[in-house]
């Protein structure tokens, strides 16, 4: 084992004898995200590098403390990237990080979510043992899907040292396409337009506008154009667009002072009526919410269209994420208790009772 | 009459069956009870036959309330329990147990709703994988994950295999197409996971069911996204004089960025066994084929198209061939589809394997693979679907000659282990079962296997959920461990 790695296997080892709970922290660029956590940090920003990288076969480990910059640097260099496009939230953002909040970006409905590029990782569990799931191939079903589990777990179930992910090539060719239009409308064309084999690569109504990324082959870019219409944008418009102003919510939208709610739901499902600011991504499926109404009410009217929502900035209440039917929160309790006897893994983070 | 000593145990067992039949027959129609030892004769193996048992018996319930009940049962009187959706599992996952029950599936096949706005599908576990394509048809829509099993195998399988197919190289495996899943737990309690939407709060539990071989619980309905279908879908065909070369055309085309539909290969044996099969049009001379598919719009499969076709012949492809039209392409696809029951004519017994490989990887584990060959004098016929390093090596042995099973099955868990070795799986796509116990204590290192063991005591404390599949107990790892290196 490597003295790095040793190292923090013995740190959770102590904590586990001392029954003491840790923090596990990355770049800190996420605190935001989940309710705090008590406990002494335990550092992976220094646990870095890039363990393995072979382009043709489109598949790259690193260590978790990688930052998205450095990683998405090295892809780049080869015409490649990471499918789900992380969110950043500030240059020291980890790769762990992004796992472990299972955070994706604008192209996540087309291309897939942080989830479905995990094909490993190496861990260690609450009582320091390092041990390996899941490995550098796309196919593999030996063993329980433990790399997956650990996506949106925010550390709770495992510290993650190591992912392995499946990378995809850089489309040779990409335009946006921007149009005005109502948000009922606006939730019509996005869900018409993903019915038919377009090459979508992400879509946003903003308040008052629809922006729409096609990426592909020339020919294929050139002619869905035509087909869905709109004012194209500028390319470094474009990327400003996407990059800065959604992906990192640099948008006048995300820079308000109400609580920023996430709601998660059916992509056709109709506009929510709520009080507040609203803007869609992801062909309807990921839903901002600026507003100061009553976790209830907004929880309330996104249950009833079958979606869950998540405090994601700001106020402080006793459940950021989605409360669990009593029967799910006992197989997620109990699934905590398997990977982290003494919970002393970020206890807190998730739900405020393990 | 009892004829053999398995068939004696099962009517040794006529108490317990009895008691537990008129416990079902409380909730249970008698036609949905099966405990006549030629009722349950046809459950006896999946699409392992090499490995059968007779259940204790089997029942075949019609609703969701019905399967919560039986397992309600079986959590009370401590009776474990095999769920079986068709049957045409490769890992023995369906294999019964003497002491337990199959609670089969099969008529929960019901497709609850189709929502093409959202492009979403609610069915019964039971739903076959080809009909939920065929009901999605009329929209313009289909169900992405293609297995070569497709016409018989259901959903709950897949799920419970995560499966792949020829075009889970572009669309995921089952696990990127599901969005939402409904089961019963071991003790009886139903839970929702997941639903229409993209993704659910917390740790990630719906991937963690996908290939749990009904060991987490029993599904009973799913919500899964549908695609449009592409507008143009192509195939083109190439033969090789070298299975190297075909190797080497696989990963010049990936690293080229195009992201194929399907990208299968076939070696000398399991082409001239197709060929003869379906007469798909293949060429018999040829070391190796590969089959890639292009699909999307018209536009984009006209670009990529000629892209393909001069990667091909600068890979030193012998032949390239476009279908001329769909008739010609899906008898491209038959050939490939149909290659397992096709080199199975060539032999009384075929042996599946399922090793995954990083893609590099693939001329050297071919040239071991044949080296193994030799040396069990058992013929052995490759399939893979190349794009993700997935192989399929088909190992042809004839069961009634004494030791030819355990011979290949020797052969088999030596290609694993060298998939092991070069970095990748004992399994990308058939799941553990009862098949690769031994190989997973070569994969995994027991800290890590009793880390899989833990987790499920969490959702299935009293062992009840098709116990003895999937993950190997710790004595027969040790035990693995120690057995003398076999025919080396
Ligand atoms: C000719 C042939 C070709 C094949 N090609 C492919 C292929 O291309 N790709 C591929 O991935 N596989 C392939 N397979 C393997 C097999 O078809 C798949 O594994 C399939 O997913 C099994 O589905 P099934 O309904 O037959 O499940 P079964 O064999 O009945 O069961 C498989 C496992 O799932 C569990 N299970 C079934 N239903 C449920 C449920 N409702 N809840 C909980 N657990 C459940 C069972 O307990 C068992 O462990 C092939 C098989 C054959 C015979």
């Amino acid at each position: 084992m490597n003295p790095d790695t040793a190292l923090l296997a013995e740190q959770v080892r102590q904590a586990y004898e001392d029954r003491k709970p840790l923090r596990i922290r990355g770049g800190s660029t996420k605190d935001f995200l989940g309710h705090a956590s008590p406990g002494e940090a335990l550092d992976l920003g220094t646990y870095r590098g890039i363990r393995n990288y072979q382009p043709k076969e489109l598949v790259l480990t690193c260590r978790a403390g990688t930052t998205l910059d450095e990683l998405e640097a090295v892809l780049e260099a080869q015409g490649q990237m990471l499918p789900f496009e992380p969110p950043h939230f500030g240059p020291r953002s980890t790769l762990g990080g992004t796992i472990a909040c299972g955070l994706s970006g604008p192209a996540r409905p087309y291309w897939g979510a942080a989830r479905d590029a995990v094909l490993g990782v190496q861990l260690l569990n609450g009582r320091g043992q390092v041990l390996r799931f899941g490995g550098e191939v796309m196919k593999n079903v030996a063993g329980y899907d433990v790399a997956r589990l650990m996506v949106g777990a925010l550390g709770t179930l495992g510290v993650l040292l190591e992912v392995s992910l499946r990378l995809m090539p850089r489309p040779a060719h990409t335009q946006t396409l921007v149009q005005e239009r109502t948000a009922s409308e606006a939730l019509t064309a996005m869900n018409r337009w993903a019915g038919k084999p377009l090459p979508m690569s992400a879509t946003c109504w903003d308040g008052a506008q629809l922006f729409i990324r096609l990426s592909g082959t020339p020919g294929a870019v050139r002619r869905a154009a035509q087909e869905i219409g709109g004012e194209p944008l500028a390319p470094e418009a474009a990327v400003q667009f996407w990059q800065t102003k959604i992906r990192d919510q640099q948008h006048g939208f995300f820079l308000g002072s109400d609580p920023l709610w996430r709601l998660s739901l059916p992509q056709a499902a109709p506009p929510l009526s709520l009080p507040g600011e609203q803007l869609v991504e992801w062909g309807g499926a990921q839903r901002w919410l600026r507003s100061d109404q009553s976790p209830d009410s907004i929880r309330q009217a996104v249950e009833t269209q079958g979606g869950h929502a998540t405090l994601f900035r700001g106020a402080e209440i006793p459940s950021r994420f989605h409360p669990l039917p009593p029967s799910l929160k006992q197989v997620h309790r109990r699934l905590k208790a398997a990977f982290d006897p003494r919970g002393i893994l970020n206890p807190g983070r998730l739900y405020p009772d393990f | 009459m009892p004829s053999s000593p398995e068939s004696a145990a099962f009517h040794r067992a006529h108490q317990r069956r009895s008691a537990l039949v008129a416990a079902l027959r409380a909730f249970l129609p008698s036609e949905a009870i099966l405990a006549r030892e030629e009722e349950v004769r046809p459950y006896e193996c999946d699409g392992l036959s090499a490995y059968r048992q007779l259940p204790l018996l089997v029942v075949l319930p019609r609703t969701v309330a019905e399967v919560q009940k039986i397992v309600r049962l079986c959590h009370q009187k401590g009776v474990p329990l095999v769920a079986r959706g068709a049957g045409t599992g490769l890992s023995g996952g369906a294999l019964p147990l003497a002491d337990g029950l199959v609670l089969s599936l099969a008529r929960l096949n019901r497709i609850l709703a189709i929502d093409p706005l959202n492009r979403t599908a609610r069915v019964q576990p039971g739903v076959r994988n080809l009909a939920l394509s065929e009901a999605a048809a009329p929209y313009g829509l289909y169900y992405a994950p293609d297995p070569s099993s497709q016409i018989a195998c259901t959903i709950g399988g897949n799920i419970a295999e995560n499966a792949g197919g020829v075009h889970c190289l572009k669309y995921g495996l089952t696990v990127q197409n599901v969005l939402g899943i409904r089961f019963i737990a071991a003790d009886g309690t139903e839970i929702q996971v997941g639903g229409a939407c993209l993704d659910s709060p917390g740790p990630d539990l719906l991937a963690l069911f996908h290939g749990s071989e009904g060991r987490l619980g029993v599904l009973v309905e799913a919500t899964v996204r549908l695609l449009p279908r592409p507008e143009r879908a192509q195939v083109v065909l190439a033969a090789f004089d070298d299975l190297e070369k075909a190797g080497t055309a696989v990963g010049e085309i990936i690293a080229a960025g195009i992201l194929p539909a399907g990208l299968e290969m076939m070696d000398q044996l399991a082409i001239r066994a197709a060929e003869d099969f379906v007469q798909a049009g293949y060429p018999r001379e040829a070391a190796a084929l590969l089959l890639c598919e292009l699909d999307g719009t018209d536009a984009e499969v006209s670009e990529t198209l000629a892209q393909v076709h001069a990667l091909l012949l600068q890979c030193g492809a012998t032949q390239v061939r476009t279908a001329r039209d769909e008739a010609e392409r899906a008898r491209f696809w038959q050939g490939r589809k149909a290659a397992f029951p096709a080199v199975g004519r060539l032999a009384p017994d075929y042996y599946c394997m399922d090793g995954t490989i990083p893609r590099r990887k693939l001329p050297e584990v071919l040239r071991h693979i044949a080296e193994l060959s030799q040396r069990y004098g058992l013929p052995v016929a490759n399939v893979f679907h190349a794009g993700d390093g997935n192989l399929h090596p088909l190992i042809l042995y004839d069961a009634n000659q004494p030791g030819e099973l355990a011979r290949a099955e020797a052969l088999g868990g030596e290609i694993l282990e060298r998939c092991v070795a070069v970095g990748g799986t004992i399994t990308g796509e058939h799941g553990v079962g009862i098949e690769k116990l031994p190989q997973m204590c070569v994969q995994f290192r027991p800290a890590e296997l009793d880390q899989f063991r833990a987790l499920e005591q969490a959702l299935d404390p009293q062992g009840l959920l098709n116990p003895g599949k999937g993950v190997p107990s710790p004595r027969r790892c040790s035990e693995y461990r120690q057995l003398p290196k076999r025919a080396s």
